[in-house]
């Protein structure tokens, strides 16, 4: 079990298993997206209450599920950095940190102007709203600290204890809306139990669900790559990758 | 179709500026990291490439061993 | 797994557990500065500040709603099915204003217990249905369209 898991590490092994799924992950990330968002915005009825305006829960959560879900991977990845030294790891939060920022704002952004017509107000400090700009800001501090620290191995323990420590913020996100009196409302998509929607609204919004984490696949892996290939580029196998044409 | 004519689709009953807004963000944004990102990618490889050419400029596959045997052959003169 | 990094795994594991707890208690402490909104309960039971810019929040209260027709005043109760707070309120309510419909209150509360409000915002639940369902469920529960999913939604804390 230990040897996959440090085989899991090998930049190498990793180009290649990356290069097998992307073109799947690409395909099968928007043709998904794609449906979900078409369904919902054209052919998805409209909410009893708040009208149309509530299309916008199409993109808003997948992004918000998005820029939680790639934080925990973030987190995990920084613990494999400080127990294991793999720089597979290290990599991967290097790669990731700016598409997790991409989607905090997105959904910041969304639920902002989501807001106005809804609730009358473009922004409101309670809890929810509050601790994902301190995510948005987590997003940010990791990806400056990385860039502020030029030694390789310094940056990524940095960056790996710095992600660890924002982890706490993740379940505060999470219950905000149960635990404190907020004005967001609980989660309407919910994995565990029957949802609190329409199945005829539910389907879209599973599908560009799904449709974005694959594409988040896609992404992260080319953006690994392109991470290997500055750091590994004085390797032989690396040399013989490029040489022979390989992306 | 949830709307009887296309205007309507664009006017969502006066909700259209919001959704519209989001959506339009969502895609420039999620497109422009996309677009950037493999472009950056194919830079980068070009670059890596460059760098190989330029070691040796005979552009043989097998670098070190090539390396090597040019080596050996100057100090034979 | 080797020695050394069993132990780098514990450290992190009270890294991270210590700096939960922190937080933890933390946010326990400062709940009642976390908390957006007072609730109609505490707001009767004396412990919301009088005079001090403050929220309350809730359901507004089936047929409380009373709007004069000369101005845009109107006046209505709060209510979590336990007590109630009574609002006024100058200005353009949100168009997902209505009876039965959840509702956030800026303002401050006077020396009478009546919430003077200068921002109304509303508060939907996280339940979405086409129109259709909704009357249909409005229907055959006679007129309680809030939550058709479920009860819990009313009595916890979905308003």
């Amino acid at each position: 079990m230990w040897q996959f898991f440090h085989k899991l590490g090998s930049p190498k092994w990793f180009f290649g298993i990356a290069n097998r799924f992307m073109p799947w992950l690409l395909a099968g990330g928007l043709i998904l997206l794609v449906a979900g968002l078409v369904w919902g915005l054209a052919f998805a009825p409209k909410d009893y209450l708040q009208g149309n305006s509530y299309r916008i829960i199409f993109i808003h959560v997948p992004s918000a599920f998005l820029a939680q879900s790639i934080y925990i991977m973030m987190a995990s990845a920084a613990v494999v950095t400080l127990v294991w030294r793999m720089k597979l790891a290290d990599v991967f939060v290097k790669s990731v940190a700016p598409v997790g920022l991409l989607f905090t704002f997105l959904a910041l952004f969304t639920g902002a102007v989501w807001g106005k017509p809804t609730w009358g107000t473009w922004w409101v400090w309670d809890a929810r709203l509050t601790s994902m700009l301190i995510l948005l800001f987590l997003y940010g501090g990791v990806i400056a600290l990385d860039r502020s620290i030029n030694d390789e191995k310094s940056a990524a323990r940095a960056v790996a204890v710095l992600v660890l420590v924002g982890v706490v913020n993740i379940p505060i996100i999470k219950y905000s809306v149960n635990w404190w009196n907020t004005l967001h409302q609980p989660a309407t998509f919910k994995l565990t139990e029957k949802p609190a929607m329409a199945m005829e609204m539910w389907v879209p919004l599973l599908l560009s669900v799904l449709g974005l984490y694959l594409l988040f696949g896609w992404l992260a892996c080319l953006r690994m790559k392109t991470e290997i290939l500055v750091r590994e580029r004085r390797t032989r196998w690396v040399k013989e990758l490029v040489l022979a044409g390989r992306k | 179709m949830a709307f009887e004519s296309f205007s309507a689709f664009l006017a969502m009953e006066g909700h259209g500026p919001y959704v519209w807004t989001c959506y339009a963000v969502f895609v420039i944004l999620v497109a422009g990291t996309v677009f950037w990102s493999a472009k950056r990618h194919q830079a980068t490889y070009h670059m890596c490439k460059r760098g190989y050419e330029q070691e040796n400029p005979k552009g043989q596959n097998v670098p070190k061993a090539a390396a090597t045997f040019t080596r050996v052959e100057i100090s034979q003169d | 797994m080797h020695p050394i990094r069993k132990k780098r795994l514990t450290i992190l594991i009270f890294l991270v557990a210590g700096l939960a707890v922190a937080v933890g208690l933390t946010t326990y402490a400062l709940r009642q500065n976390i908390n957006l909104f007072y609730d109609p309960t505490e707001i009767a039971a004396g412990n919301a500040p009088v005079d001090v810019r403050i929220r309350a929040g809730g359901m507004v209260e089936e047929g409380s709603v009373k709007r004069d027709p000369e101005s845009l005043s109107v006046r209505f109760r709060v209510t979590n099915f336990t007590d109630s707070v009574s609002v006024e309120y100058v200005g353009i309510l949100p168009d997902l204003f209505a009876e039965g419909q959840g509702v956030v209150a800026m303002g401050r509360l006077n020396n009478d217990g009546l919430f003077v409000a200068d921002q109304v915002l509303a508060k939907h639940d996280e339940n979405y249905m086409p129109p259709e369902v909704a009357d249909a469920l409005e229907k055959s529960s006679k007129g309680q369209h809030k939550s058709p999913y479920a009860d819990k939604a009313a009595e916890s804390q979905a308003y």
